[in-house]
């Protein structure tokens, strides 16, 4: 603009850098033009940066910086932000520009249930036999626990994979080959009307019953929310209507709990079943909208439910309310309903400070009811055969009923509803097929990673909410893992303390450093026991939210119950 | 004023109105619980995320973060449990175990330090983990030694909520959480606008301003004020061995301890060996115009010192003979900005009493004195009639003809913060600005065509019946000839004059026009 400023006498020799030329890193031409087109007519609103990246990242195959510098300038965020919620992610690849990027990301599951059927050797064999052109990495419980050992391939998933189904899925990729999603026989609305379904919703719209009853009858049912911390539903409820509107309702459908996969089964089987019971919640709280937060892993259930989703609305039944679904991009941590709610929000996933509580002030702020998805599943079942019934439907002190994911070195793995109050080794035997050949029973975690581990001595303890508690140990998502004679149990710790760490969201201390230095503890052949003692007490007490408070659960309980295995 | 109740405190029965923290009441009690992702400073926000702070409360299952946490009625709280304490210690050597040893850390003397002796820590039973962290010495003010970084989120809160300048981010997750500038770029090289915030912020060092010498090593603090713009901005001077070496933000009116790139690193002119600190005579036999080979370093092949009396009276005989020979009107006095009101006052007077000549102006003459006349004019008043720190309790803000962020940067902040809190932004400026991203609206107009665009506006304002008839009529004149005037400025026919859609000119009046002061 200016060739020449004055200078000062004497200064004439110092050069000046240039001084007009914008700070810091600014978006080439091309990819303004590249991300320009394609978010031509999509909504730039700032919740909706989660999803602009999977728009993103599906259209190239990954986060090309220069796209993302783009992409910030039309969504007007700072290149920190943008920057922060794509490398927070593990399902997004953020690449940069001037580096080449892999052609294909693989990844291999080394959560306890995979890893114990071998997928730590998968993932090796594979890196070795696609060296360079794909990128072969681990990821996190993908929700089939059943199916052991699992690999994903973007979109695909190939279950009980061995290394030449995976190369050759792998292959036909590479060669250009598009996968489409496995087929569902889910239950059409045709089929669930016909059942009976949503009865209770209409006669809930018409007002031939009332809120008040059904919150009542949802009392008498004892039903709590059975994401895993087993608030009694009709409690919560009462709790978001008593602030003021408008309010919203946000469904957890995040399952990331290991050996979690009931949600999964729920929906895919019978997804109107779920979405009745959401409307009803939602009817409830006279929720204005709804946001479902789904798992990025479950590609195939987020079709039946776009399907489900546009029939139900045809039909009416969701009583003009409109519903969000929202795709997950690889966190644990957004399970916890407060990390769900900054997700949905387009942010990362940090918990929030409690209190306040969701239930109060929620998403964008306004007072929310959040539910699991299997929560919501069974609001029909029970307002349609009564709250005795289902209370009834328990075992020993239990009321209601359970869904099981069961999986681990039993003959059958797989979802089973029984009674609230079974035992672990009833589950095993009369569900489970028994063990598998060659395994002796010696251990079992009831609660997915979280809920601590127990010696098959004590498979006889009623499983529920309370139930386990004074034994350092909960039932959590009802995640059932066997474990046998054949498994090493300090592995199957470090296994799930590394699951932790890679899954913290790494906001505070106690849970950011903390499973780093247990970590780090137990790879030695001798633990500190006294050390590791005090390190989980601090995590326990001091973290801010439930990952990292019970990600010492199953060390504790190892030191506790197993001391031989540390001898 | 809200109702009191009590609690207690380690014991003690405390009465409190329940707005405050409890780490906030243990200090006015006297005692400082450990904290480092607190900043106890205006604009910081507690984050809760370090976890030093832990306190017990009889009842809960987990300890809760005092610098958080506000107490409620009956609530029985213990700072110093065994609980409380271990959590602290046990968070302490957590982060102890990754710092550098602390006779290399960039910072020994940090706040991270002095929390440790306080718990008295000194090592940690914890495994160090190998941290590649390289330093990043880019930036001509700043170091970045992440080496030493404990992941408290205050340079975030810094950079993003208290001076938005939206430069540090916090990427990854996990243990791989990490700071970055822009996306991970160094800090020379990123949007960074060199304020300094995140400096001040940093309890560890791992951010430090590379004039810095330890605190123990200053010699004395020196309050004043910013020399540069018209904000105000208060600061202290750190000064060690008779030098400036660092300059923190004050808690003044104008600036609640926040400072930009100039107040925070422009000092170094103090100590500039160019600078003139005595008065210098010009050597008999060298002309005035004779400056080709003149080395502002060494003036003294042209000039030699003077005492100020000497320098008075030489210049003062200078001043006289002009007067003689040519009169009063032969002289001229211009005035600087730099000085203050009261020096421009006696600046006037000497020229007009001591010259003798109404040839006096200031160099405001460029840039102020145009709205000065338009405000008597139409106010009735010459002077500002808000202070910028007003955009806090504004519904709308309109910016026209101005570059905050480059030329008032401090005030600037204070513009994004009310944006961020969701005042409607208004721009209006040819140029894209470093306040558009925060705009709700840019009027990007033609150069020159403000006035039309203003018209405009004021056609929808006035055609839309959005004027304030009572206002108008008990306090204006003749606004018919002005309603006369506007009626042809319709937006739609400044289009091709402004440059600016008809559709955004009449979205910008009515958000202006229906925001009334209550
Ligand atoms: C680390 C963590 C992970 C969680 N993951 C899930 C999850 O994947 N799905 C879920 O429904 N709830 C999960 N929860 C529980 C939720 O925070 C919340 O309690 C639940 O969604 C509430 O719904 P409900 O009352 O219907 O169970 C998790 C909690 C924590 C602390
Ligand atoms: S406990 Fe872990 S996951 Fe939870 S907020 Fe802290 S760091 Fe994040
Ligand atoms: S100096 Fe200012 S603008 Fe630069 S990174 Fe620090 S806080 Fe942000
Ligand atoms: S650089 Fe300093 S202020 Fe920023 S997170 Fe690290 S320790 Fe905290
Ligand atoms: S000072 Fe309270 S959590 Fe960091």
């Amino acid at each position: 603009m200016f060739e020449k400023t004055t200078v000062a006498p004497g200064k004439a020799k110092h050069k000046r850098k240039s001084r007009y030329k914008p700070r810091g890193r600014q978006a080439s031409t091309r990819a303004t033009a590249e991300i320009n087109q394609l978010f031509e007519g999509k909504s730039l609103q700032r919740d909706l940066l989660i999803e602009n990246l999977h728009i993103l990242q599906d259209e190239f195959g990954y986060l090309d910086t220069d796209h993302l510098a783009a992409l910030a300038e039309l969504m007007r965020l700072p290149l920190s932000e943008i920057y922060e919620v794509a490398t927070f992610y593990h399902n997004f690849t953020v690449h940069e520009s001037t580096q080449e990027a892999p052609r294909l990301t693989v990844k291999v599951c080394d959560s306890l249930s995979c890893a114990l059927r071998g997928s730590a050797q998968l993932q090796h064999e594979l890196s070795n036999a696609f060296d360079g052109q794909v990128k072969v990495t681990h990821g996190a419980c993908m929700g089939r626990c059943n199916l052991a050992p699992i690999v994903r391939i973007e979109n695909q998933y190939i279950s009980q994979a061995t290394i030449d189904a995976s190369a050759n899925a792998i292959k036909k990729r590479l060669s250009g080959h598009e996968h489409t999603g496995p087929e569902h026989d889910s239950l059409s609305l045709t089929d669930y009307l016909e059942k009976g379904g949503y009865r209770i919703l209409k006669d809930l719209y018409a007002r031939r019953t009332t809120p008040a009853k059904i919150i009542e009858e949802l009392k008498e049912s004892g039903h709590r929310g059975l994401g895993g911390a087993g608030f009694p539903h009709a409690m919560k409820i009462n709790s978001v209507l008593s602030i003021d509107g408008p309010r919203l309702m946000a469904v957890n459908a995040d399952e990331s709990e290991p050996g979690t996969f009931k949600d999964r089964y729920y929906m895919n089987t019978n997804p109107h079943q779920f979405l009745e019971g959401m409307f009803i919640g939602a009817e409830l709280v006279e929720a204005e909208e709804i946001y479902i937060f789904l798992r990025d892993e479950y590609p195939d259930t987020a079709q039946i439910l776009k399907s489900a989703l546009s029939d139900a609305e045809i039909a009416g039944l969701n009583n003009g309310r409109r519903v969000h679904l929202r795709r997950g991009a690889g966190a644990y941590i957004c399970g916890e309903e407060s990390a769900m709610l900054e997700s949905i929000e387009g942010k990362r996933a940090y918990p929030r400070q409690k209190p306040p509580f969701p239930a109060h002030v929620g998403l964008f702020n306004r007072p929310t009811l959040i539910n699991n998805v299997e929560t919501l599943y069974w609001l029909p079942q029970i307002l349609e055969k009564g709250a005795d019934w289902y209370r009834e439907g328990g075992r020993s002190d239990s009321q209601g009923m359970r869904t099981f994911s069961l999986s681990g070195q039993v003959k059958k793995p797989g979802v089973y509803r029984v009674p609230a109050g079974i035992t672990a080794q009833e589950l095993i035997d009369k569900y489970g097929g028994g063990m598998l050949e060659g395994h002796q029973f010696k251990a079992y975690l009831p609660g997915g990673a979280s809920g601590g581990m127990l010696p098959a001595h004590m498979a006889d303890i009623p499983l529920d909410f309370g139930t386990l508690e004074k034994y350092g140990c909960f039932i959590g998502s009802a995640a059932v893992i066997v474990l046998s004679d054949q498994d090493n149990l300090k592995d199957v710790c470090r296994n799930i303390m590394h699951f932790f760490e890679d899954e913290s969201c790494g906001q505070c201390t106690p849970c950011r450093m903390g499973t780093t230095k247990a970590l780090k503890l137990m790879q030695a052949e001798h633990w500190d026991q006294d050390l590791l003692t005090d390190l989980s007490d601090v995590m326990r007490d001091a973290s801010i939210c439930g990952l990292g408070q019970a990600a010492p659960n199953v060390l504790v309980s190892l030191m506790k119950f197993f001391p031989e295995e540390l001898s | 004023m809200s109702e009191t109740f009590s609690f207690t405190l380690n014991g003690a029965k405390i009465e409190t109105d329940g707005q405050k923290s409890i780490w906030q009441i243990a200090k006015d009690e006297g005692e400082t619980i450990p904290h480092l992702c607190y900043a106890d400073r205006p604009g910081f926000r507690a984050d809760g995320n370090c976890r030093a702070c832990m306190v017990e409360i009889e009842g809960e299952r987990v300890l809760a973060p005092s610098c958080m946490r506000k107490p409620s009625e009956g609530m029985v709280v213990h700072t110093k449990s065994e609980r409380a304490t271990k959590a602290q210690t046990m968070v302490l050597e957590m982060l102890v175990s990754d710092q550098p040893p602390r006779d290399d850390s960039p910072d020994p003397e940090s706040h991270f330090w002095t929390i440790a002796d306080q718990l008295n820590i000194k090592d940690s039973r914890l495994p160090p983990e190998e941290r590649h962290h390289a330093k990043d010495a880019s930036h001509p003010a700043m170091t970045v030694n992440l080496e030493a970084c404990i992941n408290c989120d205050l340079c975030v809160r810094a950079c993003r909520e208290v001076q938005s300048n939206d430069v540090i981010g916090m990427a990854s997750r996990g243990a791989n959480a990490k700071i970055v500038f822009d996306f991970d770029d160094l800090m020379g090289d990123s949007t960074c606008v060199a304020c300094g915030e995140c400096v001040q912020a940093c309890p560890t060092g791992a951010l430090l301003e590379k004039s810095w010498v330890a605190p123990s090593k200053i010699d004395r603090q020196v309050n004043s004020v910013c020399p540069f713009c018209g904000v105000g901005c208060q600061l202290t001077y750190n000064i060690s061995n008779e030098k400036i070496v660092s300059v923190d933000g004050r808690n003044g009116p104008a600036n609640e301890e926040r400072l930009c790139v100039k107040g925070r690193f422009g000092f170094d002119y103090v100590h500039n060996p160019e600078r003139l600190t005595k008065p210098l005579i010009r050597k008999e036999g060298i002309s005035k115009s004779d400056i080709e080979t003149l080395d502002p370093a060494n003036p003294y092949t042209h000039f030699r010192e003077a005492s100020w009396e000497e320098a008075l009276d030489t210049a003062a005989k200078g001043l006289l003979k002009v007067k003689e020979e040519k009169g009063p009107r032969g002289l001229a006095g211009f005035g600087s900005a730099k000085g203050s009101n009261e020096e421009a006052y006696l600046f006037q007077k000497l020229v007009r009493t001591g010259f003798g000549s109404n040839n006096v102006d200031h160099c405001t003459r460029l840039c102020h004195a145009s709205s000065v006349a338009a405000l008597l004019e139409t106010v009735g008043s010459g002077a500002v009639s808000a202070p910028f720190n007003e955009a806090e309790n504004s519904d709308v803000m309109i910016i026209i003809g101005a570059n905050p962020a480059i030329n008032h940067p401090v005030a600037a902040t204070f513009f994004k913060n009310a944006a961020k809190n969701g005042a409607k932004l208004i721009i209006i400026d040819p140029r894209k600005q470093a306040l558009s991203r925060y705009a709700a609206y840019h009027l990007q107009e033609k150069p020159g065509s403000d006035v039309a665009l203003l018209n405009a506006i004021m056609n929808v304002i006035v055609e839309e019946g959005l004027a304030d008839q009572d206002y108008i009529s008990n306090h204006t004149e003749d606004f018919e000839t002005l309603k006369a005037h506007l009626a042809d400025y319709t937006p739609e026919k400044m289009e091709t004059h402004t440059g600016v859609a008809p559709k955004d000119i009449r979205a910008v009046a009515q958000l202006f026009a229906k925001q009334k002061p209550e």
